[in-house]
Parts: C-alpha cells; sequence; structure tokens
C-alpha cells in the first residue's frame, strides 16, 4: 500500500439546489478554503491538486480542471483531473492518496464538484446517440431493472426502500450540511410519493445538488492535528456488456471490496466496521450493497436494514450523514462519503457522529454500477 | 329632476407649477442630472437618501456634508403594480420597492424592473437604469433593476457520428429483418448487437451469429416520465435476452398493459412491414407477448 497517508483536512459546502450565489471557482473555493482552515494551512502549502467531477456535460465546461486549477492555488503545481462517472469523488480521494503514498508530495488537496443547477443531469445522461435506441431515461430508469431484480432475488418486502429513505433523512436532519431536510418524514410519507421509474418513488430517489468537498491529505512527516489515517484503497471497474454480468451484484464491487478489507486487515466488516458512508442514491441501493460488500449474506440484506442495524442508533450505521439520498451533488457525492468517513473516526462528525468509531468505510460507485472505489480510514495509524 | 348633462373639465396650471428645490434638494437633483446619487449627513452621522434640508427626527439642520451612495441597493419592501398607469415610470408591470442604496440608512422609493412578481423580493440587490439624456429629475433614473447574477452560455457540438463496421453490419441485418449477434470463441459467448471484440477477454470476435427475435423479459422497470420515443406513459423499459444471445437488449415492451408485464414473459420483436425497414432499430417497433408459459429465473 505504500508510505502511510493521512486526511488532515475535511472542507464541505452546504449542498443545496442552486447555489446561486457562487460561480464554480467560488464554490470549489469554499470547500478547499475550509478544508485548508481545518488543515491550519493555506494554498501556498499544498503539493499538488486533484480535481474530480462527473461528466463535462452537466455543467458544459469542458476540461473545468484547466479553469479551475488557478482557483485552487494551484499554479505552478501539478493538477489532475479525475473522471469515474458517479464514483468519481471516491477515485479522485484515492489518486490523491496515491501521490502521497508512492512519495511524490506531502500534501494533497483533493477536490471535488458539482454544479448541477447549470443544466440538467437527466439530460445529459440520456443523450441519444443516432443508431442506437436504448430507452434508458437518467440515472432511474437505468437502476430501476436492477432494484427489480434484486426484490425479486431476495424476496424482500416492497417497504424496505421506504425504510432506508426515511433513516438517511432523519440522519440528515442532524448534518448542518445536507441538503434535504424534511422533519417529520416517515414511511407513509414516502409511500405516498409517486412511482418515477417502478419500483423507484420519488422520495426513494437522491436530489439534486450544487455543492463541492475538498479534503487536504498528508504524508506522514507532514500530519497535524486529528487525522484519520488511510488503512486501504481500491479501485475495480467492469465492463457494461460482458455476459453473464450480475448487475445486482457487481463482481467489481465485491472485488473493490475484498481488496479493501485485505489491505485493512478487515474479515467481519460487519463487527469490525464502525460506520459506513456508501454511495445509495436509491433507497433499495442500501440493502443491495450491504450484501455486494460483505456486511450481509447474499439475499439478507433487507434483513439487517429492517431490523434497524443501519441505523445512527444500530450496531452498523450507514450513512449517518443522510448520504446522496440526502444531498447530491454527483461529481462531489463519493468525496462527501469519504470526507465523512474521515470525519467519523477524526471524532468530528458533530450531531451524526457515531461514538467510539475507530474505522469507518468510504465507498462510491458510478456508471451502470460498473466503476467502485473505496477506502478504509482509521483513527490509529494502520 | 335627474339630468344628463355632463362635461368634461381639466384643470391644469398651463406649463406646470416650479418647485423651488432649496439647496440639499436641488444638489441632489444636480447630482442625479451628472449620473450620481448623493445623500446628506444628519448630526448623528447618518445619511438620508433622498436628502432632507432638516433631520426628520429631530428637526434639526443637516450638516451640508454630502456622501455618494449607491448605485446599488437592497429592495426593503416592495408592491407589484399589475397594470401600469400613463404616468408611471413603465409601460408594463413593475413593482414600486422602497431600495436602500448602499451607504444610505434611509430608502429611496423607486420602480424596479424584474419582468415578473416572482422575481422580486426583500433584500434583492438593484442597480439603476440611467436615462441617456438627464435633466436633473428624480425620473433621470428610468427604474431599477436586479444585478447580474447569471449569464447564459449557449454551448453546441455538432458532429457527423458513423456507426462503424460492426454497428453496421448489425443495423444491416435489422433491416432485413434479422439480429446478429456476435460470438466469442474463447468465452463461447455470443454478444448481441454483434461487435468485433469480446468486452470479457478482449479477443476478436469473427463468428457471427444470428439469434431469434424471442425472448425472455429479465427485468424491466415501469416509467412514469414521458419520452418521446414511447408511445404513452406508462410504458415498460424491459431487459430482453434474446434466445440464442448471452446479453440482454433493452427495449419497449408493448401490446399489454404495464403493470401486466413479468420477469421471465416470453416475448416476439414487433417488426415494421419490410417496405418500411431502413438501417435503424426503430424497424423493431417494441416486443410484445407470445403467450407462452413464463420462462424458469434462475434463483
Amino acid at each position: 500500500m505504500g508510505n502511510r497517508c493521512a486526511v488532515i483536512g475535511v472542507g464541505q459546502t452546504h449542498y443545496t439546489t442552486k447555489r446561486r450565489d457562487v460561480s464554480m471557482a467560488g464554490l470549489v473555493r469554499e470547500a478547499a478554503l475550509r478544508a485548508l482552515e481545518d488543515a491550519e494551512l493555506t494554498f501556498r502549502d499544498i503539493d499538488a491538486v486533484v480535481i474530480g467531477k462527473a461528466p463535462d456535460l452537466f455543467e458544459g465546461v469542458m476540461m473545468p480542471e484547466a479553469y479551475l486549477a488557478d482557483a485552487l492555488g494551484a499554479a505552478g503545481k501539478p493538477v489532475t483531473r479525475v473522471h469515474t462517472a458517479g464514483s468519481v469523488g471516491g477515485s479522485t480521494a484515492l489518486v490523491g492518496a496515491s501521490l502521497i503514498q508512492g512519495g511524490v508530495h506531502d500534501r494533497v488537496l483533493v477536490v471535488a464538484y458539482e454544479k448541477q443547477s447549470e443544466s440538467n443531469a437527466t439530460w445529459a445522461l440520456s443523450t441519444h446517440l443516432p443508431f442506437t435506441a436504448s430507452l434508458v431515461v437518467g440515472a432511474g430508469g437505468y437502476f430501476a431493472p436492477h432494484i427489480r431484480e434484486y426484490v425479486r432475488r431476495s424476496g424482500a418486502p416492497a417497504h424496505i426502500g421506504a425504510l432506508v429513505a426515511v433513516k438517511d433523512r432523519r440522519n440528515a436532519l442532524k448534518n448542518p450540511y445536507a441538503h434535504l431536510r424534511i422533519p417529520g418524514i416517515d414511511r407513509a410519507m414516502v409511500e405516498s410519493t409517486p412511482m418515477l421509474w417502478e419500483p423507484i418513488r420519488y422520495l426513494e430517489t437522491c436530489p439534486s445538488s450544487d455543492g463541492a468537498c475538498a479534503l487536504v491529505l498528508a504524508s506522514e512527516r507532514a500530519a497535524t492535528g486529528r487525522p484519520a489515517w488511510v488503512h486501504g484503497t481500491a479501485m475495480r471497474s467492469e465492463p457494461i456488456f460482458r455476459a453473464g454480468r450480475d448487475t445486482v451484484n457487481p463482481r467489481a464491487g465485491q472485488d473493490c471490496a475484498a481488496d479493501v478489507y485485505r489491505q485493512a486487515g478487515i474479515t467481519d466488516p460487519r463487527r469490525e466496521i464502525d460506520v459506513a458512508e456508501v454511495y445509495v442514491p436509491f433507497s433499495w441501493y442500501e440493502p443491495m450493497w450491504l450484501e455486494n460488500l460483505g456486511f450481509a449474506d447474499l439475499t439478507e440484506g433487507w434483513k439487517l436494514t429492517e431490523s434497524g442495524a443501519t441505523a445512527l442508533d444500530g450496531d452498523i450505521p450507514w450513512n449517518a450523514s443522510g448520504g446522496v439520498l440526502s444531498s447530491n451533488p454527483i461529481g462531489a457525492s463519493g468525496l462527501i462519503r469519504f470526507a465523512e468517513a474521515a470525519l467519523q473516526v477524526r471524532g468530528l462528525a458533530g450531531e451524526h457522529q457515531v461514538a467510539g468509531a475507530r474505522t469507518a468505510l468510504g465507498h462510491a460507485y458510478g456508471g451502470g454500477a460498473q466503476f467502485f472505489a473505496m477506502w478504509i480510514v482509521g483513527a490509529d495509524k494502520p | 329632476m335627474p339630468s344628463d348633462l355632463s362635461a368634461r373639465h381639466i384643470l391644469e396650471f398651463p406649463g406646470g407649477y416650479t418647485r423651488t428645490t432649496g439647496p440639499v434638494i436641488g444638489r441632489f437633483l444636480t447630482e442625479l442630472r451628472d449620473g450620481r446619487i448623493v445623500g446628506v449627513r444628519t448630526a448623528d452621522g447618518r445619511t438620508l437618501v433622498p436628502p432632507l434640508e432638516y433631520d426628520p427626527h429631530t428637526g434639526d439642520p443637516v450638516t451640508g456634508e454630502y456622501v455618494q451612495v449607491g448605485p446599488a441597493g437592497t429592495v426593503a419592501e416592495w408592491t407589484w403594480v399589475t397594470a401600469p398607469r400613463a404616468a408611471h415610470p413603465l409601460d408594463r408591470p413593475f413593482a414600486w420597492a422602497m431600495i436602500r442604496l448602499d451607504g444610505a440608512d434611509t430608502a429611496l422609493v423607486h420602480a424596479v424592473d424584474t419582468g415578473h412578481p416572482k422575481a422580486i423580493r426583500a433584500g434583492l440587490r438593484v442597480w439603476p437604469r440611467w436615462r441617456a439624456e438627464r435633466v436633473g429629475q428624480i425620473t433621470d433614473i428610468e427604474c431599477f433593476v436586479p444585478e447580474v447574477t447569471m449569464i447564459v452560455s449557449p454551448v453546441r457540438t455538432e458532429y457527423t457520428v458513423t456507426p462503424g463496421r460492426a454497428l453496421t453490419r448489425f443495423l444491416e441485418g435489422v433491416r432485413d429483418g434479422i439480429l446478429l449477434g456476435g460470438r466469442c470463441a474463447t468465452c463461447d459467448k455470443v454478444y448481441l448487437p454483434y461487435r468485433i471484440s469480446c468486452p470479457e477477454c478482449g479477443s476478436p470476435i469473427e463468428e457471427e451469429r444470428q439469434v431469434s427475435d424471442t425472448g425472455t423479459v429479465t427485468t424491466f422497470a415501469i416509467n412514469n416520465l414521458p419520452d418521446p420515443r414511447a408511445p404513452e406513459v406508462p410504458f415498460v423499459s424491459a431487459y430482453i435476452l434474446l434466445d440464442g444471445a448471452d446479453t440482454p437488449m433493452i427495449a419497449l415492451v408493448g401490446g399489454v398493459p404495464a403493470h401486466e408485464v413479468r420477469q421471465g414473459m416470453r416475448v416476439r420483436a414487433v417488426w415494421v412491414p419490410e417496405a418500411e425497414r431502413t438501417l435503424s432499430m426503430t424497424n423493431i417497433t417494441w416486443f410484445a407477448p407470445t403467450g407462452e408459459p413464463d420462462a424458469e429465473l434462475e434463483a
């Protein structure tokens, strides 16, 4: 895994539908400056900057890294752009971490963002090239059939998705940065909202957000304050058109989890991980990923959700921050998972802190569930 | 006894009344004529805009110190004028607003042109729109308009898209009413549509393999959001594993109510008449149930 790497600064913007008061440069600076403040550093102390975001078509700014480099204090420094669809926030953190682990740099600023309000993601994801006749409309249209297949295989009762939607939004009420804040949300409210892409209801989907997230990563000798130590990092992808590809339980996700657990010495994730921030953009993906990530046996994930194990007061809280279901600046959504995992083991998660969290998982996925990025962070040095 | 007798009578002083401005308001209007807005300081240090000769709270004279304010300000209160009158500054709906200019301690009444009542609110930042010809009247400012907070940036790229060798071959088949897959000899898998390399092992695919136009719905979504390519809402987009293929295709299921579609349902392509077929997937209208018993699904 290389040299030790620590998270010494975390910065987030308040996620919301439209940040009409800032430019894209202003938005990323807001997160970056908060992360630097947390690390008690300035742009001058940073060796390299890694920028991540989802497709350029979302804002129509091509190669935004070229535009944003000087806004992030990167003049004269290496700048890298990462893009792995929805998992990009996670991959961006991992590219930044690799620069530390490889001994190239001592302090790396990692920033990911999306300003979804500048256009419409469903439009950008449904461009309908000539000669094909794909009938997929947006991310929900793509993922709904795989959720249906999960429900069939697992025999999960229909209300499980609503339970996740309620749990994550209740957690969001404890997170000052969260976008969706729905006081009094309950199962009846979720179940009263219309089916958009059956079996996905309106309140079982993530919002569309503007926002940015930033991390300052440091080598062991540059680590200061109360760091979160990186115990494992892994990325995997798989071809979307592979024959026999299991879209419910993707092999790339299983392999990625196995790799990151091996590095961190984890053999029983449910027992050994204290809190997980997992990319759940549609509520049913919680039970699906509980199985894919080895927290539950196949077809048993929904039972964990139903039992309350993944709630903030459960034995393995998932998405204490409110998760992607509550805040979704797409390009940043993965990095927020990684950042929240770091905040938990630093004991700095505020009202949604899981008491005594020492080991946390950050997870992101993207594309047609074909890109995965994960890290394990801990309060102790690996 | 009532009478219908009536007459129009106009009372208007010929040429209009004059208003001697006095030194304070005169200064304000003179500055306006030059495109500046000034206020006057009171003895306790507040800035009155528009200026007065006296502090309205105490009656004391103001200081004689003039301060340039604005030109931008913030809307404090507003009311919407749906039907402007002839004497109003704008001939379209607008807001009257109390505007506190930057640096002022009092608000100025003026018109704000936002186009729509939803676009005005307390706290809105506004700037004056000056008339080109100014005479020293409050109407030298035509109205206030919102600050620029957003621009539209049209981006358009135009491509010439060619389908490539493999997809062309597949579409030729579709034109002729057949569905062509490609078989990877190494993996023994049949990919649909036809392709020339295997996504699993990377080997070249050399064998064309015709697959059936019947298959099994493996899973599906019922879409309640309209789409121009679907005839109605709700519509079913399904993964269909055609007989003889190892990869599913995503297609519309029709000829059956959306909520009667099932995983495992057997379906067949519904082709447009031969004479209408082109090099396009639109040759298949949708897949409709065959009426066969449902296929067994993997556990």
